[in-house]
């Protein structure tokens, strides 16, 4: 069994659980539909956002060296870190290099790919997640389990008692706008007394070296209003060419996210005000080696909007945690396998082939497909499931001679039904076993018994 | 016009009433139509599970079965689905007289009659409550339907066929093109995710207050049916193609 079914299985077995897990998802699919088919330019808009990332992707280098020339040129301090190692080492410098030692983070899925929070807490600097789904699970010591709504598997209950221990509020109190006062009233301690603000790049406009961060919160906004050193982190596909191209992004990355029109805040950082410090930090941690990957290259175009998890009806039943990638759902089976194969090709069992992703992706980036050529791989990458490969291999012999299949098919009837419905058999868990109990539409047709 | 009829191996096997019913049909539009004798499996399940290369042998018996005819008709969407997308690129082309490969000929049975027959009438009555699955890969790769996550008008070819049908009562579920979990190897490797995912549909159906389940899959069909029965659920599947022939 791979690691991702093993997972979902235990998730699984809690039905009224995964039922809520399940609706709560669908619904912000739901959202996203309404917004869809709200627009009459919706099609296009995926088509040219598909496009724009084809050819930025395709021009890499040179938009983004566009970008550090305008960025500096706006007084921008631009890094390049290599990889996830690099990236923590510059951060560290840069706060060294400046002084304090708290710092308030908003929503970065780069920060989780490079351990950057646990690395900075190891020398004894506070990293504080200000975006209130990641500050929930930052509180829990557990990892973000959707990559725009991190907390989706928390029930309010669970937050209401994690609020008790850690912040103090009322016994038993549940209601979400009291506990989301105590985690504002919690927060706002932390922004008045940070050193530090950190965001991440939703996207990088080459042309007029600035760059645009979306939330929901306007916790990126009060953190780096607050202090006078703001670290940006921005993986390389980040760049896009000009504010025209931004245009079309944020049309499609609240509506695709959430079902909003637009994020409540769209923040564009051009240059640093009188006294104060932005640095970008551009980190490639094996995205040029992904982008050399033909087959797969087009998961660069991703622009984390998370609309694929919510729509993929294995991720609703299995949960973010059933996958062994930090990023779940088809773009995280994705990424995981351009990561590393082996370390990750448990997740890739974890897809029906529905297709569903690739057509809410607003990049056009077709998920589905990826998975589909990723299992082709599997097995000369040495990380393909040996009893399905036996399975496959039988099944194959069997297939390939009329005669043995035919024979076989002939005999089944007469194998009394407990031999093959039985718990033995996987299929069996949820599942009666079909009748073999006819003659095939073959013999039938031989024997004329087909009225013509 | 001489068409074949393509009969996937699981339907030849467990559902030969739904390939007799495809060979009425046909028929009874006045299509002269053909079984060429002992096929088994295009080599799908073995793709989806990642073992493209076995299903090439598979895939060139295929092409030899069919080579002769103008359209080869098949009641599977997702066995369609694969000949016409998986072959191209998995079966060499060196037919000198100049017919295109099957994969430019093959088509799902519902979509050949809705898309190539276009009859004003079909012959058939069924006084029941149906509730029409769209299966993903008859959606989102053969566009037997809009899928719903697209910005495009409405439309269903399963649905224009049985509307054809007298005193039929069509439903759809909420969740009108959810995967019903079958996904071949995937029903084996990922039982519980699947099985979920099989009651969940299952009563998306029911909830519609449709007596019968019916799709151009019956890969999904069936695994639904194993679900309803060892629930004990009351509502039964059925081919489409069943439905398009009944008089009832």
């Amino acid at each position: 069994m791979s690691s991702h079914s093993k997972a979902a299985r235990r998730f699984v077995a809690n039905r009224e659980r995964t039922a809520w897990h399940d609706k709560a998802l669908y619904i912000v699919r739901s959202k996203r539909d309404r917004m869809a088919q709200s627009l009459p330019e919706w099609e296009q808009l995926r088509e040219a956002a598909s496009q724009i990332k084809q050819h930025t992707l395709s021009h890499l280098a040179d938009y983004l060296e566009k970008f550090e020339r305008n960025a500096t040129a706006n007084g921008i301090v631009v890094h390049w870190a290599a990889d996830a190692a690099e990236l923590n080492r510059t951060v560290e410098d840069i706060i060294r290099q400046h002084g304090g030692n708290k710092l308030v983070k908003s929503k970065s899925m780069l920060s989780e790919e490079c351990e950057l929070t646990p690395y900075l807490e190891e020398r004894g600097i506070e990293a504080v997640e200000t975006d209130l789904g990641e500050r929930i699970m930052q509180l829990m010591h557990c990892p973000p389990s959707h990559i725009v709504l991190p907390a989706i598997h928390v029930k309010r209950e669970e937050v209401g008692e994690l609020f008790e221990r850690e912040l103090g509020t009322e016994v038993g109190n549940s209601d979400p706008t009291y506990l989301t006062h105590a985690a504002r009233r919690h927060l706002r301690d932390k922004f008045l007394t940070a050193d530090i603000s950190m965001t991440g790049v939703n996207f990088a406009i080459a042309e007029e070296g600035a760059f645009a961060v979306c939330t929901n919160e306007g916790n990126a906004d009060m953190g780096t209003s607050f202090t006078d050193l703001h670290i940006a982190i921005m993986g390389l596909e980040k760049v896009i060419p000009d504010y025209a191209s931004l245009g079309v992004f944020t049309r499609l990355l609240a509506r695709s996210a959430t079902g909003q029109a637009v994020t409540t805040y769209t923040s564009i950082y051009r240059r640093p005000e009188e006294g104060k410090q932005i640095h970008v930090i551009i980190v490639d941690n094996g995205r040029t080696k992904s982008l050399h990957n033909e087959a797969h290259r087009n998961m660069l175009k991703c622009i984390r909007c998370g609309a694929c998890m919510n729509t993929c009806p294995v991720y609703r039943r299995s949960g973010g945690y059933s996958y062994s990638y930090f990023i779940p759902g088809p773009l995280g089976i994705n990424l995981g396998m351009l990561r590393s194969p082996e370390q990750y090709g448990g997740n890739a069992s974890g897809c029906s082939l529905c297709y569903s992703c690739s057509n809410v992706c607003p990049a056009k980036v077709n998920l589905g497909e990826q998975i589909y050529a990723w299992r082709q791989e599997m097995d000369s990458l040495g990380v393909a499931a040996k009893s399905k490969k036996a399975m496959v291999k039988a099944m194959n012999l069997i297939m390939r001679h009329r005669g043995i299949f035919y024979a076989g098919v002939g005999t089944l009837p007469y194998v009394p039904r407990f031999v093959y419905n039985n718990r033995f058999n996987p299929w069996c868990e949820a599942r009666e076993m079909p009748h073999f109990d006819t003659k095939s539409f073959n013999t039938l047709w031989k024997q004329g018994k087909i009225k013509r | 016009m001489k068409v074949a009829l393509f009969i996937p191996c699981y339907v030849n096997v467990l559902y030969p009433q739904v390939g007799e019913a495809s060979y009425r049909l046909l028929r009874s539009l006045g299509i002269d139509v053909d079984y060429p004798l002992d096929q088994t499996c295009c080599g799908q399940p073995m793709a989806n599970a990642g073992y493209e290369a076995d299903a090439k042998p598979l895939a060139e018996r295929m092409e030899r079965l069919f080579a002769d005819y103008d359209y080869v008709v098949g009641p599977s969407a997702s066995c369609v689905s694969f000949v016409r997308e998986g072959y191209p690129h998995l079966v060499e082309h060196h037919h000198n007289d100049g017919r295109p490969c099957l994969a430019e000929r093959i088509y799902e049975l519902c979509e050949f009659i809705h898309d190539v027959v276009k009859p004003e009438h079909i012959d058939a009555s069924f006084h029941h409550k149906v509730s029409i699955h769209n299966s993903c890969h008859g959606v989102r790769h053969l566009g037997l339907s809009a899928p719903s996550e697209l910005n495009i008008p409405y439309y269903s070819k399963l649905r224009a066929l049985l509307e054809k049908v007298e005193g039929i009562e069509i439903f759809e579920p909420q969740r009108r093109d959810e995967c019903c979990g079958f996904g071949g190897m995937f029903a084996i490797e990922e039982s519980a995710v699947s099985g979920c995912m099989g009651h969940d549909k299952v009563h998306d159906h029911i909830s519609t207050g449709a007596e019968y389940i019916t799709g151009a899959d019956s890969s999904c069909l069936m695994h639904m049916q194993g679900v309803i029965e060892k629930e004990g659920l009351a509502i039964r599947t059925k081919h489409i193609v069943e439905i398009l022939t009944a008089n009832e």
